[in-house]
C-alpha cells in the first residue's frame, strides 16, 4: 500500500513544483514505484520541470471524466522506468475535478505504486481541497520571507482543520549569507513561529535556475548543493535519519584558504 | 569624524532586519490566528465553564466567549453572568 504526500504552500512561487519533481525524481532513483500527480490545473507546470512536456495526450481531466484509461494518461519518466506524471489540464479550471474524485485516483493509485506524490496548486480554494482530498500527509514549503511563512502558518491550519496532521517543513531558498548577516530569518525562527517539524532546508542555488532550463531535476545532480538537500529530504522521506547539512558558504576567500590548509 | 569612522567599522549595523521580520511576522500571525475555529472556542468555554463553576454559579446558557482585535493585539472577552458565588470551594 503506498503513500499520499500532498505538497503544498499556500503562496506561490516558492518551489512546490520543483520541490515535488526532486522528491519524486529521488525516490524513484532510489527504486521506489511513483506518481506525481499535477493538480494545478489551468496552469500546469510539472511537466516542463520535469522536461515531459512533448509526451503528453491526455490529463488528469480525461481520466476523471473517463477520455481515456488511467495508464494512458501516465507519462513514463525519461530517466526512471518507475516515475510516472499525471499531468493537469492546461485548458480547463479548478471545477473540472472534484475531492471526491481525486481521492478516487490516489486510493487506485496506491494499490500499485509506493509514493502518490501531489503537487498543490497555490491558494486556499478549490485546487487546494482538491489537492489534499485523497493525501495522507503533509508537505508545507515556505521561503524565508514574510510573505511566504504567513501563508504557510494559514495552510497548517487548513491542513489540520482537514485532518491532515503534522505536516512537514521544508525551507526553501534559504540565502546561508544573508542569514549570517542577520538580514533573513534563520531556520530557528521560522519553526520557531509555525511549530511543525523541519524536514529539510534547501539552500537557494543557481543549479536549480539551469536544471530547470533542461528539464532536469537537480535531485540527480551530484555537485547542487540544493541537489544534495533534496537527496538528504528524499531519504528522510523514506524513514532514514540524516542530520542537516552544512550551509555556510565555502566560496569565501578565506574559506578556500582554510581549505588549501585543511583547517575547515 | 565619529560616525565616518564607524561607518567605515561596520560598528553603526542597523538593526538586522530579520528583527524587523520577525516582529512583523510575529504581530500578522497574533491576527490571523486570532480567528479560531468554532470548534476551539466551544472547547474554550466549556473548559471555562467547568473552572468558574468550581467558584461560583454562572448562568451557562448566558455565557458569552469572543476574541477582540485591538490596535496592540487581541484580547480575550468573556461576558459571564454570574448568579450566586460560593462560600467554599468544592
Amino acid at each position: 500500500m503506498g503513500e499520499v504526500i500532498v505538497i503544498t504552500s499556500g503562496k506561490g512561487g516558492v518551489g512546490k513544483t520543483t520541490t515535488t519533481a526532486n522528491i519524486g525524481t529521488g525516490l524513484a532513483s532510489l527504486g521506489k514505484k511513483v506518481v506525481l500527480i499535477d493538480t494545478d490545473i489551468g496552469l500546469r507546470n510539472l511537466d516542463v520541470v520535469l522536461g515531459l512536456e512533448n509526451r503528453i495526450v491526455y490529463d488528469i481531466v480525461d481520466v476523471v471524466q473517463g477520455n481515456c484509461r488511467l495508464k494512458q494518461a501516465m507519462i513514463k519518466d525519461k530517466r526512471f522506468e518507475d516515475l510516472c506524471l499525471i499531468p493537469a489540464a492546461q485548458t480547463k479550471d479548478k471545477t473540472a475535478v472534484s475531492p471526491e474524485q481525486m481521492k478516487n485516483l490516489t486510493d487506485q493509485l496506491k494499490e500499485e505504486y509506493d509514493f502518490i506524490i501531489i503537487d498543490c496548486p497555490a491558494g486556499i480554494e478549490q485546487g487546494f481541497k482538491n489537492a489534499i482530498a485523497g493525501a495522507e500527509k503533509a508537505i508545507v514549503v515556505t521561503t524565508p520571507e514574510i510573505a511566504a511563512v504567513r501563508d504557510a502558518d494559514r495552510i497548517i491550519g487548513l491542513l489540520e482543520a482537514s485532518e491532515l496532521r503534522e505536516p512537514k517543513l521544508i525551507i526553501n531558498r534559504l540565502r546561508p549569507s544573508m542569514v549570517k548577516k542577520g538580514d533573513m530569518m534563520d531556520i530557528d525562527d521560522m519553526i520557531d513561529i509555525l511549530a511543525i517539524d523541519l524536514l529539510g532546508v534547501v539552500p537557494e542555488d543557481e543549479a536549480i535556475v539551469i536544471s530547470t532550463n533542461k528539464g532536469e531535476p537537480a535531485v540527480l545532480d551530484k555537485s547542487s548543493k540544493a541537489g544534495e538537500a533534496y537527496r538528504n529530504i528524499v531519504r528522510r522521506i523514506m524513514g532514514e535519519h540524516v542530520p542537516l547539512m552544512n550551509l555556510e558558504a565555502s566560496n569565501g576567500f578565506m574559506s578556500k584558504l582554510k581549505k588549501l590548509f585543511g583547517v575547515s | 569624524m565619529l560616525e565616518f569612522l564607524q561607518r567605515v567599522l561596520g560598528l553603526d549595523k542597523p538593526t538586522a532586519s530579520k528583527k524587523v521580520a520577525k516582529e512583523r511576522l510575529r504581530l500578522v500571525l497574533f491576527h490571523d490566528r486570532a480567528d479560531m475555529s468554532p470548534q476551539i472556542m466551544q472547547s474554550l468555554k466549556e473548559d471555562l465553564i467547568k473552572v468558574i463553576s468550581e467558584y461560583m454559579d454562572i448562568d451557562k446558557s448566558g455565557l458569552e466567549v469572543s476574541l477582540s482585535n485591538e490596535s496592540d493585539g487581541v484580547a480575550l472577552v468573556c461576558n459571564i453572568p454570574v448568579l450566586s458565588l460560593k462560600r467554599t470551594v468544592s
